[in-house]
């Protein structure tokens, strides 16, 4: 088996905690020790019932997250509703954690537009596409809340690939400047679509680019829920008590395709990829760790792995009885109001003549 | 009403601003200890503190990304691109996160900021100091562009634009700054972006301009007068919405038009203008549609001469008024 340095851990592959890991999970209340197996559990059942859905045609082009599960459990359970969120496109986890309802999610993937409404009080951005872009918005957030006198801290989760993009650079540049209260929260999944990340970086980690901006760089088995949630929490609380940015890198693995028109055995090796799946697996080691201190047992499992997919049909029945938008909404949420032109082509939509000759 | 200059009515427009509302800051490069290069923000550090006149790194997109976060928080930010050659780094912002916040969020997420930035040639600045850039916002969904030619629409327009709940990008024409100068109101007042302003009545030719060649315009109709030519000058102010109903009147009142811009010919706002013209009042046209522009070459010569050929002037104008009254 090739080696990773995986970097933080205190969960090992095998379930076991390190002494270190010990020390943390003693710390770790017995409820939120359920809720990150809890989580795991409905982000995997999520994702996979979404491939099938999409397979189906009944969801468009999905992102695909399994294995990534734990970097963003253990993350987002460590913010509270104060915090900003700017996300990427595979951060589903992320955003159920944050409170977005599971139908609202599965909308986002039908192309319906409800799909990126937070519910009210979730400070959870639309996930961004174009790569990178949403890290100065975090940072912009975070300058807001030094403005605003308030202890909100902002998170951009983004993938190894946008450590290349100038906005990486320049968001955590500025924010190493004003010590603002952000977190830059990189899963390294060693792959863009099809390019590992020893094409994106000459260094061999991401962490160690925090250097560069004077601020705390982590290196953390992204695959290991409670160092995750432990650096995080770290992190949140630095930055809340004006100690400024953080740049976390999770190790973890993109099992699947990037997203369901990808196929990644055009350019992964199999084997890799299965290494990961056998040996590497966030939600075995933790399975693992929870039935060795006795907190959960194969019947637990069972209820719960159904409780979720009860909600998850719920979800979809929800997501799919939802009324396809009225064809005004092509107009909705240009602008607060719409310009003379705008008007001009809405109305003529609105006659049912569908085209966009302006006059 | 006092008589000042084009910058000053832009630092009025700010420090009103900023004094009515908290939410209101400026960042960019140089813009605080420096007061601005060209001095636009010069004293609002020592009114307002670091805090709310930041000077950045020198980071284009971050200015242009900061400023989005800071909206969607909530905050009123005013970023300043130093020139407006520099923008191209903020791109991708503008256009993909500012430009669309609102749309793709539904609605519950936008942008309520401003970027300004000095535009233009015509002061020695070369190729990196004096280009045109709106002709490459105008076909962005979900931007306003203003760009102002006076004083008082400066004011005005800014105060509007820094109202705005949608993202407004503020072209100011540095050759305007301190050669422009116009009487303001001290009071508190706000201009319609998307409304074009009639800056002299005629009747034989219509010009359609806006920024440092409105001036050219303004001019050229009043040496044309003790010609005999009598024209009409309508000032866009807006570049996005542009301001259909003015431009098709203006058109129609003389039923020949002369669009007129700094900014290169190929794919300039003139085209959109001429098309608008075209489309809703080609039966009132007596000559075809003439624009009169700065040349397709990619930059502004720092060589005076060729920066002199590159730029307009009264005299460029007044030739293409005469051809037209005379068609």
């Amino acid at each position: 088996m090739r080696h990773i340095d995986p970097g933080l851990q205190y969960i090992q592959p095998n379930g076991e905690l390190t002494a270190e890991g010990r020390v943390v999970w003693e710390e770790i209340d017995p409820q939120l020790r359920l809720d990150f197996y809890r989580w795991m559990v409905k982000v995997r059942l999520f994702d996979r019932r979404s491939i099938v859905l999409q397979r189906q045609g009944r969801i468009g082009t999905y992102a695909p997250l399994e294995g990534q599960e734990a970097a963003q459990v253990g993350s987002a359970l460590a913010l509270t509703t104060l915090d900003w969120i700017f996300p990427s496109y595979r951060e589903h986890g992320v955003a159920m954690i944050a409170g977005m309802p599971l139908d609202r999610i599965l909308l986002y993937w039908m192309g319906r537009v409800e799909g990126n409404l937070a519910p009210e009080g979730v400070r959870l951005l639309p996930p961004a596409v174009p790569i990178a872009t949403q890290l100065p918005h975090a940072t912009g957030a975070a300058w807001a809340a030094k403005l605003k006198q308030e202890p909100s801290v902002s998170v951009a989760y983004f993938g190894d690939g946008a450590t290349s993009e100038g906005d990486f650079h320049e968001a955590l540049n500025f924010a190493g400047v004003f010590n603002l209260p952000v977190i830059f929260f990189c899963q390294n999944n060693h792959y863009a679509i099809s390019v590992p990340f020893s094409r994106q970086s000459a260094t061999l980690t991401v962490a160690e680019k925090a250097a560069a901006y004077a601020m705390d760089g982590i290196r953390v088995d992204g695959n290991d829920v409670l160092a995750v949630y432990d650096v995080m929490a770290q992190a949140v609380q630095r930055a809340r008590n004006g100690g400024g940015p953080t740049l976390i890198e999770a190790v973890t693995y993109r099992r699947g395709a990037h997203t369901t028109a990808d196929d990644p055995s055009r350019y992964r090796d199999e084997q890799e990829a299965q290494e990961w799946i056998k040996y590497r697996d966030p939600l075995d080691r933790y399975r693992k760790l929870l039935h060795a201190e006795g907190m959960l047992s194969e019947a637990e499992e069972r209820l719960w792995e159904e409780t979720c997919k009860q909600e998850l049909e719920e979800a979809v029945r929800a997501a799919e009885s939802a009324p396809a938008p009225p064809a005004s909404h092509l107009f909705a949420h240009v602008f607060e109001e719409l310009t003379v032109s705008q008007r001009r082509q809405l109305e003529e939509l609105n006659r049912g003549e569908g085209n966009d000759k302006d006059e | 009403m006092a008589v000042i200059s084009y910058i000053d009515a832009v630092t009025q427009a700010l420090r009103e601003e900023m004094q009515r509302d908290e939410k209101v800051f400026i960042l960019g490069e140089d813009v605080g200890v420096r007061g601005g290069v060209f001095q636009v923000t010069k004293g609002l550090i020592d009114e307002f503190g670091e805090a709310r006149v930041l000077d950045t790194p020198l980071t284009e997109s971050a200015i242009a990304g900061v400023a989005i976060g800071a909206s969607v928080y909530g905050m009123r930010p005013v970023a300043e691109i130093q020139f407006a050659d520099f923008i191209m780094p903020a791109v991708n912002q503008i256009v993909s996160e500012a430009a669309k916040m609102r749309y793709r969020s539904n609605g519950q997420w936008h942008c309520p900021l401003v970027i300004r930035a000095p535009y233009g040639g015509g002061v020695n600045g070369a190729l990196y100091h004096s280009q045109s850039v709106e002709a490459m916002f105008n076909s962005v969904p979900g931007l306003k562009i203003v760009a102002p030619s006076t004083p008082y629409d400066v004011k005005g327009l800014l105060k509007a634009a820094i109202r705005d709940e949608d993202p407004v990008l503020f072209f100011e024409h540095k050759r305007c700054y301190r050669l422009i100068k116009g009487e303001v109101p001290e009071d508190d007042y706000t201009l319609p972006i998307g409304k074009a302003d009639v800056k002299r009545e005629g009747t034989d030719v219509t010009v359609i301009s806006y920024g440092l060649t409105l001036h050219f315009a303004l001019q050229a109709a009043e040496q044309l007068e003790q010609e005999g030519i009598s024209v009409h000058v309508l000032d866009l102010r807006t570049l996005l919405p542009l301001d259909k109903e003015a431009i098709v009147e203006a058109a129609v009142k003389t039923g020949k038009v002369l669009v007129i811009h700094e900014d290169n010919k190929t794919g300039g706002v003139g085209g959109e203008v001429s098309a608008i013209i075209a489309e809703e009042a080609l039966f009132d046209l007596d000559a075809p549609i003439q624009r009169l522009c700065g040349p397709d070459v990619p930059a502004m010569p720092y060589s005076p001469p060729l920066e002199k050929e590159f730029m307009l002037d009264v005299n460029k104008v007044k030739e293409a008024i005469r051809d037209l009254a005379h068609f």
